[in-house]
């Protein structure tokens, strides 16, 4: 039995993976570190709507330069249809035409934000007062008393502003905010309050930028013109919040719509971001080379699968730590592979959280499922009326969290919720079968692989590497291959056999 | 220092020859036992009807229930047997298995003395067919075979339970064997690692070797007090050349044949395992490695009557239990 043509696999692996590697770093100069660069977020806007048959015009309201942002490249796709970009001092605007189109449209824009923290906003004269709109009563005096209201608390525009949301929206909330905003949402009702009391202000959209989300939308924030220092100041529409928050990219800054669909219906845009590292000479330049095929990489896709990858890329790295911690230290696991489906949980919810969150929900469900024991059923309906539980805990939790205010406590949901309830399922047997020491053991084996395995997928380094360079994943396959190999000893096993070797020690 | 006094060193292992987990895998069962031959021991009523077919003697079949519509009809198949096991055809591990001892009318009695009615044997089979004890919760069989009657020369080393004997059959030469006998703090149960006493067997005789409870010796049985070293299989040779048969039975070249001595049949086949553990190295105080060497230089195509007396010859040891100072224990290799 050769085991030439294994070792040939593996060499053939590792030397592509390699090679791949080594040219990736040398052709487009990604380092092998994620340090001494600069920060870039890729965004793309898609645009959904349905054509009625005729002409359509889309116009998009595009970011510009801001405070903490620079606009390094952008791109958009969109077949069949004309485009051009405008401009003025307010904002910029990308319109798309075309004659006839009919059905599901798909309009795609993408643009590379430079993080740069001394970049600042362009200077902005203050617009005019739009003109007053009357209320009509009873609205008329409510809309006095908030204003009044304010304004005795407050010293300047910018305190004045902060009241005011506080007032509409906040815990001082009275009779006279709650009748207005029957009549208007929070974020309008705040603007024409500010108008109303001739303090310029305007609703501004905003993208909360964070890696590897897909589908966001815009948020509302306000923006007030303060006078004297003549700068816009930003304030959360809810909390009253003054200033930008370090991840808000302002798309939109004119108070305009962002989408408008002249010819469609149903239209929305949906935001999906991820963010990069490059050094800021090759941000550029790496954009306009084109892609052949050696330079054959994830990068070519749509943003949205690109921020899909960044995490399915990961997933080889948590396959290794496992195969390593079975293999060569013996750990026993509840199921092979749940404990790194926890550890991409854990990614999305933080390690603190995440755990307490898995521990609450096995205790939660073991003791459920203890009940749902004694009812007799067979496997699969068990193993779904655990599932049921599962997701009810997580409910449960969830809204606890957040009515105590523990916002982290919503990302629960991130646990994928079959293996969980799977998870329940074995961990319940093997109690009854061989008592809750081996619970323990096999719990804690699978929850130690977890957190091992998140360290590594959530380091900056092993991220980068695996995004940046696809040839690792050969290597690990060659890797993991070599390990499937290994007919040693695993670690615990000298712990194990040690009695044997104990007796014909001389004494 | 207190902290690495429970390890060794991998060394020290490979000396002894202890072989761990991933060598057993890869270079044993992973080379000699066909997956495809798996379903042959992971079914014990293919398994049964095989042996039977090779004239390796297992406890006598009473019937089966296939079907729920068959449950109903379980009292007529049970008329006449007073002692009888119920267990799952794809059990693992003694579960699902239920014993009865005698029948006292309409009310069957376990061994620690419960009474069932015909409703709790018949709830008991339904739950076996609805896969409860079967891996994986896939349908199973429900297997009805006649009581064993333990060889009483073995009745004062167990307790409650059954004691069982291990052999690992390689390449169809028995390489090891050790007897399992429950304790109290094993609940009954021939599981090792939940408190059964392991002794080590002389391949030559059949004698007790070494005993071990928990990885640490131990010279008398805990609960009944009995000494292991007067402990001795009867009929060692039947038992080895029924264990080497099970090689040609199956054609599972790494092979744990799980035997029972019955009183009236002799040695029987209980069960067989194709991924057998290696806790039996503990019980034996010497890893398996040499003797899987020197057996996989023997040639193909040996009868079962050589293979045996091959095994009891090179594979003799000294008692550790009978001397006081217990340090002869290397394989006559």
């Amino acid at each position: 039995m050769s085991r030439l043509p294994f070792y040939f696999i593996v060499g053939l692996l590792l030397i592509a993976g390699i090679t791949m590697s080594v040219h990736r770093h040398l052709q487009f100069e990604i380092p092998w570190l994620p340090g001494e660069q600069r920060q870039v977020w890729e965004i793309e806007a898609v645009i959904t709507f349905d054509a009625l048959d005729g002409p359509v015009q889309v116009d998009l309201a595009l970011p510009t330069h801001q405070a903490g942002y620079r606009v390094l490249t952008e791109n958009t796709a969109s077949s069949g249809y004309g485009l051009a970009y405008q401009a003025d001092e307010t904002g910029r605007l990308a319109e798309w035409t075309i004659r006839e189109a009919e059905g599901d449209q798909q309009l795609y824009y993408s643009v590379q934000m430079l993080v740069s923290p001394d970049a600042q906003a362009p200077v902005q004269t203050a617009p005019d007062l739009p003109p007053a709109v009357e209320w009509e009563s009873p609205f008329d005096s409510a809309a006095e008393q908030l204003i009044d209201e304010a304004w005795d608390r407050s010293a300047n525009n910018a305190t004045f502003a902060r009241e005011l949301i506080r007032n509409v929206n906040g815990e001082r909330q009275d009779e006279n905010a709650r009748l207005l905003l029957g009549e208007m949402d929070p974020a309008p009702l705040i603007i024409r309050l500010l108008n109303q009391a001739e303090v310029k202000a305007r609703a501004v959209s905003g993208l909360l930028l964070e890696d590897g989300r897909r589908r966001q939308s815009l948020s509302s924030w306000i923006q007030v013109f303060d006078e004297n220092d003549e700068t816009w100041s930003l304030f959360h529409p809810v909390t009253g919040a003054q200033g930008k928050p370090d991840n808000l990219l302002l798309w939109e800054t004119t108070g305009d719509a962002v989408l408008e669909v002249q010819g469609g219906t149903n239209s929305r845009v949906s935001f999906s971001m991820m963010t990069h590292y490059q050094p800021a000479s090759a941000a550029v330049r790496n954009h306009n080379s084109n892609d052949t095929l050696l330079n054959f990489s994830i990068h070519s896709l749509p943003l949205e699968e690109q921020a899909l990858f960044q995490t399915i890329l990961l997933i080889p790295i948590g396959a290794m730590v496992v195969v390593f911690l079975r293999v060569f230290v013996g750990i026993k696991t509840s199921g092979t592979f749940m404990p790194v489906l926890i550890a991409l949980a854990f990614i999305q919810t933080s390690l603190a959280t995440g755990l307490i969150g898995f521990l609450l929900i096995i205790a939660m469900g073991l003791v459920i499922r203890n009940y749902l024991s004694y009812l007799n059923l067979l496997l699969v309906a068990r193993v779904s009326a655990v599932i049921i539980t599962v997701i009810g805990i997580i409910s449960v939790f969830s809204v606890l969290a957040y009515r105590m205010g523990l916002n982290a406590g919503l990302t629960i949901t991130f646990f994928p919720m079959i293996i969980l309830a799977w998870t329940i399922e074995r961990m319940s047997i093997l109690w009854e079968e061989e008592g809750p020491k081996q619970v323990l053991i096999q719990g804690g084996g699978s929850l130690l692989t977890a957190v091992i395995a998140y360290l590594a997928m959530n380091s900056p380094w092993v991220r980068h590497i695996t995004f940046n360079f696809l040839g690792v994943q050969f290597i690990l396959m060659a890797l993991i291959l070599l390990l499937g190999n290994y007919t040693g000893y695993r670690l615990l096993e000298l712990r194990r056999f040690k009695p044997i070797t104990e007796d014909d020690k001389p004494s | 220092m207190s902290l690495l006094s429970n390890w060794t060193w991998p060394t020290r292992l490979r000396d002894k020859g202890i072989i761990g987990m991933n060598r057993r895998n890869i270079r044993y069962i992973g080379r000699y036992n066909n997956r495809r031959l798996y379903p042959l021991v992971d079914d014990k009523l293919k398994t049964k009807l095989l042996a039977q077919r090779y004239g390796i003697t297992t406890p006598a079949l009473i019937g089966t229930v296939t079907t729920q519509f068959g449950v109903k009809h379980i009292g007529e198949t049970l008329v006449g047997h007073h002692g009888f096991v119920i267990k799952p055809a794809k059990g693992s591990g003694g579960k699902g298995i239920l014993v009865i001892e005698s029948v006292d009318g309409e009310a069957f009695i376990k061994p620690s003395g419960a009474r069932l009615s015909i409703t709790d044997i018949e709830r008991h089979v339904s739950n076996i067919l609805s896969g409860l004890y079967s891996l994986g919760g896939s349908p199973d069989v429900a297997l009805i075979e006649t009581l064993i009657n333990f060889d009483e020369s073995l009745m004062a080393y167990s307790y409650e339970g059954v004691p069982d004997i291990r052999v690992i059959v390689f390449k169809g030469y028995p390489v090891m064997s050790m007897m399992r006998l429950s304790t109290a703090a094993s609940d009954g149960k021939a599981n090792l690692h939940q408190g059964a006493v392991g002794v080590g067997l002389n391949m030559a005789t059949g004698e007790a070797l070494r005993g071990v409870q928990f990885d640490r010796p131990c010279y008398a049985h805990p609960d009944t007090g009995h000494d292991l070293a007067s402990l001795k299989v009867p009929q060692w040779k039947t038992l080895l050349d029924l264990a080497a048969g099970c090689y040609e039975m199956t054609g599972l070249g790494y092979l744990g044949t799980d035997m029972v001595l019955d009183r009236k049949h002799g040695p029987m086949l209980l069960e067989l395992n194709a991924r057998p553990g290696l806790a039996i190295q503990m019980t034996n105080g010497e890893g398996l490695r040499r003797r899987l060497d020197l057996i996989e230089r023997q040639p193909d195509g040996v009868s079962v009557e050589k293979r045996v007396a091959f095994a009891q010859h090179h594979f003799a040891r000294t008692s550790e239990l009978t001397t006081d100072s217990p340090d002869t224990s290397s394989a006559t290799a």
